[in-house]
C-alpha cells in the first residue's frame, strides 16, 4: 500500500484521521471531564472556579437502580443479539454467494430509514390501538387489557432490535474467515452437529463475539431515545439523566459528571479488551 | 517418471494374490472388513462415484489412486459420512455404516489439509475425540500421551498447531484419529502438503505406524509413487470407475487397461491385429509400420483380432546391431531420435516409422547400457514376449 513510504514515515498516512480524532473526539472529551470540576451559575451555564461539589452530588443512592438497570439492559441486549447473530454469522458464511448478498443487503436495508423514524414505527406497532396488540389479542395470546408500551421488555425488545445489525456484521467477517473443514474434523472425531458448533466454531469466531459484543453493549449504555419513548416511567437509563440534567435542569456540570463516568465505564474495558486482543494475536502468531 | 520404492509391509496381511483372487470386486467374501457394494454418488448431472464396489481386508492399506476429478474423494467423504450416497451400501466389520452420521462412525479422518483445531494445544487436539465420547480422565491423559509418543511429539504438546512445521501437524492428525482406535483411518492426500524431502520421510513413518497399530489405512491420493510405497493393494479409479484393483506388482507389471497403464509409469502403446495364435497363449501381432512381435496374450483372444499392446521402457533394450534372432525374437530398428540423462538412467526416443519408442537404459555393462548411441544413430529395439503387455482396447485418452 505504502511501497514510497519508509516504515518509520508509515504513520503519517493515519495523520489526518488522527487529527479529526484528537479534535473532535479527545479535546470535546476532556472538556467534558473538566467541567465536571466547574461550578453551575443561575442561567444554566458553568461559572469560574474549581469544585468538587458535583462529584458528591453524583453519588447520589437514587443513581444506583438506574445505572443496575442500564447495565442488565446493556448485558442482556448484548446476550440476546449474539444469541441471534451467531447462527445467522454461521449461515451467511456457508450459502452461496448470491444468497449472502441478499441477506447483507437486508441487513443494512433498515439504516436507510431514520433511527427515530423506526422507533415511531415500534412505538405505533405495540400501542393499544396497534395492529400488533390486536393481533395478539385476537389470538388470545396476551390478555385484553394488556399493554405493550411502557413496560422495560418494551426496551429491551427495541433495544435489540435496533443493535442486531451491528452484532452480525463482525460476526459475519469473523465466520467468512472461518473453516469450515474443522466442523468435518470435528464431526469425524465424535461431536455431534451442536457440540461441533459449540466446540470449534464459537471459539473460532472468538475475536468477533468480542467485537460484537463491545459493540452492542457500549452503544446500549448511552442510549435514551428508546426507553424515553418505548419505556415507562421507572424505565429510565443512564442517559436519560444525562439528557434531562442537560436540557430541563441546566446543570452542565452534573450532566459531564454522569457522562464522564460513563464513558469511562465504556473506554477502560474497551481498552482492556484491546490490550488482551493484541495480547492474542502475538500469542497465536 | 521416477517412483521410490520402499519396502510394504506385507508381514501384517495375508498374501495378496490369495485374497485378489479369493473376493472379486462383485462379490464381498466374509473376511472383507471394509466393504463399498455398489456405491453411486452424483452431484447434480456429474457422476462423482459410479457404481463402484470394493472390498478391503482388515489391516490392509489400501489405496484409491486416480487423477483429479475420478471421484476418490467422493468416495472417502462416503466413508466417512460426510456425503450420503445415492445408491449403495457400505459396511465396517459387518455393519452397515451408511445411514450413520459421521461422529458415530467407527471411522476417523487424517484431512488434507490436518484441520487442526488452532485454538487448542496439541494436546488438547489429540485428546478432543476422547473428551467427546466422554472418556474418563485418567484414560484421556494415558492414551493421549501414549499417541503423543508414537509420533514423537511428547515434547510439542503445549504448543499450539500454528508453531508446528508442516510434517509435525500431520504426526498431531494422525495422533488425533488413532487415539480413538478408530477400525478404519482415512487418510487424504496425506503427503501432498509436504515439501519432496518431508514426504520421503513421512512415507515411511506412515508404513511405520501402520505396521504398529495394524489399523486398516485407506489412503487416497493422485500420487502413484505414493499409492505404490504405502499401499499393500491400489483402487486405479477414472472418471468415477474403479479401473482395477490390484498389488502394486501387479498394476505395474500387468495392466489391464491402457488408463492404469500410463497413469502408473510410463508406457509406449500400439495398435495392432492378432495374425497367429501360439501355444501357452503368446501370440504374434502384426503392428503397422514396425514390425509383428510375439507376446503374450492376457486373456482369451482370437485371430484378426485389433489389440492393444503396452511395453514399459525400461523393458526395452538396445543394441546396435541386430540381437541373434533366436535369442530375441521382437527385434525393430529404428532412429534415435532424442536423449535425455538421468543420471541413474538415460532415455531415448525412438523413432521407428510412424511409431516414437520411449526407451530406458540403465548405464551398467551387464544390463546392456554399454552401448552409447548418439542421436541419429540406427539401433534395435528388443523386448521379451512376456514384457509386451496386451491392455483392453478402449478410446484413445
Amino acid at each position: 500500500m505504502s511501497a514510497g513510504l519508509k516504515p518509520s514515515r508509515q504513520w503519517l498516512i493515519t495523520l489526518p484521521s488522527l487529527a479529526w480524532l484528537v479534535v473532535f473526539f479527545v479535546i470535546p472529551a476532556i472538556l467534558v471531564i473538566l467541567t465536571a470540576f466547574r461550578p453551575t451559575d443561575l442561567q444554566g451555564g458553568v461559572g469560574a472556579g474549581w469544585t468538587l461539589e458535583t462529584l458528591r452530588e453524583v453519588q447520589d443512592p437514587a443513581y444506583l437502580p438506574i445505572l443496575w438497570r442500564t447495565l442488565w439492559l446493556g448485558g442482556l441486549t448484548t446476550l440476546v443479539c449474539l444469541a441471534l447473530a451467531l447462527p445467522m454469522a454461521f449461515q451467511m458464511a456457508r450459502v452461496g454467494e448470491r444468497m449472502r448478498q441478499v441477506l447483507l443487503l437486508l441487513i443494512v436495508i433498515p439504516f436507510l430509514s431514520n433511527f427515530l423514524i423506526r422507533i415511531f414505527a415500534w412505538k405505533s406497532l405495540l400501542h393499544p390501538e396497534g395492529p400488533l396488540t390486536k393481533l395478539l389479542i385476537g389470538l388470545h395470546l396476551i390478555p385484553e387489557n394488556a399493554i405493550l408500551l411502557n413496560h422495560v421488555g418494551t426496551v429491551l425488545l427495541v433495544l435489540v432490535y435496533t443493535q442486531l445489525p451491528f452484532a452480525i456484521l463482525p460476526l459475519y467477517a469473523a465466520a467468512e474467515k472461518f473453516d469450515f473443514g474443522l466442523l468435518d474434523a470435528a464431526r469425524d472425531l465424535g461431536a455431534g452437529p451442536w457440540r461441533a458448533f459449540a466446540k470449534v466454531f464459537i471459539p473460532g469466531v472468538g475475536r468477533g463475539i468480542i467485537s460484537a459484543a463491545v459493540m452492542v453493549f457500549v452503544c446500549c449504555l448511552g442510549q435514551y431515545v428508546i426507553p424515553q419513548m418505548v419505556g415507562g416511567a421507572s424505565d429510565e437509563m443512564l442517559g436519560n439523566k444525562i439528557a434531562q440534567r442537560v436540557f430541563s435542569d441546566r446543570n452542565l456540570p452534573h450532566a459531564s459528571a454522569l457522562a464522564g463516568g460513563l464513558m469511562l465505564a465504556v473506554l477502560v474495558p474497551m481498552l482492556v479488551v484491546a490490550f488482551w486482543q493484541r495480547f492474542g494475536r502475538k500469542e497465536a502468531a | 517418471m521416477e517412483t521410490c520404492r520402499f519396502p510394504s509391509n506385507t508381514a501384517s496381511f495375508l498374501p495378496h494374490p490369495l485374497f485378489a483372487g479369493y473376493c472379486t470386486d462383485s462379490t464381498p467374501c466374509m473376511d472383507d472388513f471394509l466393504v463399498i457394494d455398489h456405491v453411486t454418488k452424483s452431484f447434480g448431472a456429474q457422476r462423482a462415484v459410479d457404481d463402484v464396489s470394493l472390498a478391503v481386508a482388515q489391516g490392509e492399506a489400501f489405496s484409491l489412486l486416480g487423477p483429479s476429478g475420478c471421484g476418490k474423494t467422493t468416495l472417502l467423504r462416503m466413508i466417512a459420512g460426510f456425503e450420503r450416497p445415492d445408491r449403495g451400501r457400505i459396511l465396517v466389520g459387518g455393519q452397515d455404516i451408511t445411514g450413520l452420521p459421521p461422529e458415530l462412525r467407527p471411522v476417523n479422518t487424517v484431512f488434507q489439509n490436518y484441520a487442526l483445531f488452532p485454538h487448542l494445544s496439541v494436546w488438547e487436539n489429540v485428546a478432543f475425540g476422547l473428551r467427546m465420547s466422554r472418556r474418563p480422565r485418567e484414560e484421556i491423559r494415558s492414551g493421549v500421551d501414549r499417541m503423543l509418543e508414537l509420533v514423537r511429539l511428547s515434547e510439542h504438546a503445549r504448543k499450539r498447531p500454528a508453531q508446528l512445521s508442516g510434517g509435525q501437524r500431520q504426526r498431531v492428525a494422525i495422533a488425533r484419529a488413532l487415539v480413538n482406535r478408530p477400525q478404519v483411518l482415512l487418510l487424504d492426500e496425506p503427503l501432498a502438503a509436504l515439501d519432496l524431502k518431508l514426504r520421503q520421510h513421512m512415507l515411511m513413518e506412515l508404513n511405520t505406524i501402520h505396521e504398529q497399530v495394524g489399523t486398516t489405512f485407506i489412503y487416497v491420493t493422485h500420487d502413484q509413487g505414493e499409492a505404490m510405497s504405502l499401499s499393500d493393494r491400489i483402487a486405479v479409479m477414472n472418471a468415477g470407475k474403479v479401473e482395477q484393483v490390484d498389488s502394486p506388482e501387479n498394476l505395474y507389471e500387468t495392466p489391464r487397461t491402457s488408463f492404469v497403464a500410463t497413469f502408473i509409469g510410463d508406457a509406449n502403446f500400439f495398435t495392432g491385429v492378432v495374425v497367429e495364435l501360439q501355444h501357452e497363449g503368446y501370440v504374434w501381432v502384426m503392428i503397422d509400420g514396425l514390425g509383428s512381435p510375439l507376446v503374450l496374450g492376457n486373456g482369451p483372444v482370437s485371430s484378426n483380432q485389433t489389440l492393444r499392446l503396452m511395453v514399459r521402457p525400461e523393458k526395452i533394450s538396445l543394441t546396435l546391431k541386430r540381437p541373434p534372432s533366436g535369442e530375441r525374437v521382437n527385434a525393430f530398428p529404428g532412429i534415435v531420435e532424442d536423449i535425455a540423462y538421468f543420471g541413474s538412467h538415460t532415455r531415448y526416443r525412438i523413432r521407428a516409422g510412424e511409431h516414437s519408442v520411449l526407451a530406458q537404459l540403465q548405464r551398467s555393462r551387464f544390463s546392456g547400457g554399454d552401448i552409447d548411441p548418439q542421436r541419429g544413430a540406427e539401433v534395435w529395439m528388443s523386448f521379451h514376449p512376456d514384457e509386451g503387455r496386451v491392455v483392453r482396447l478402449e478410446a484413445q485418452p
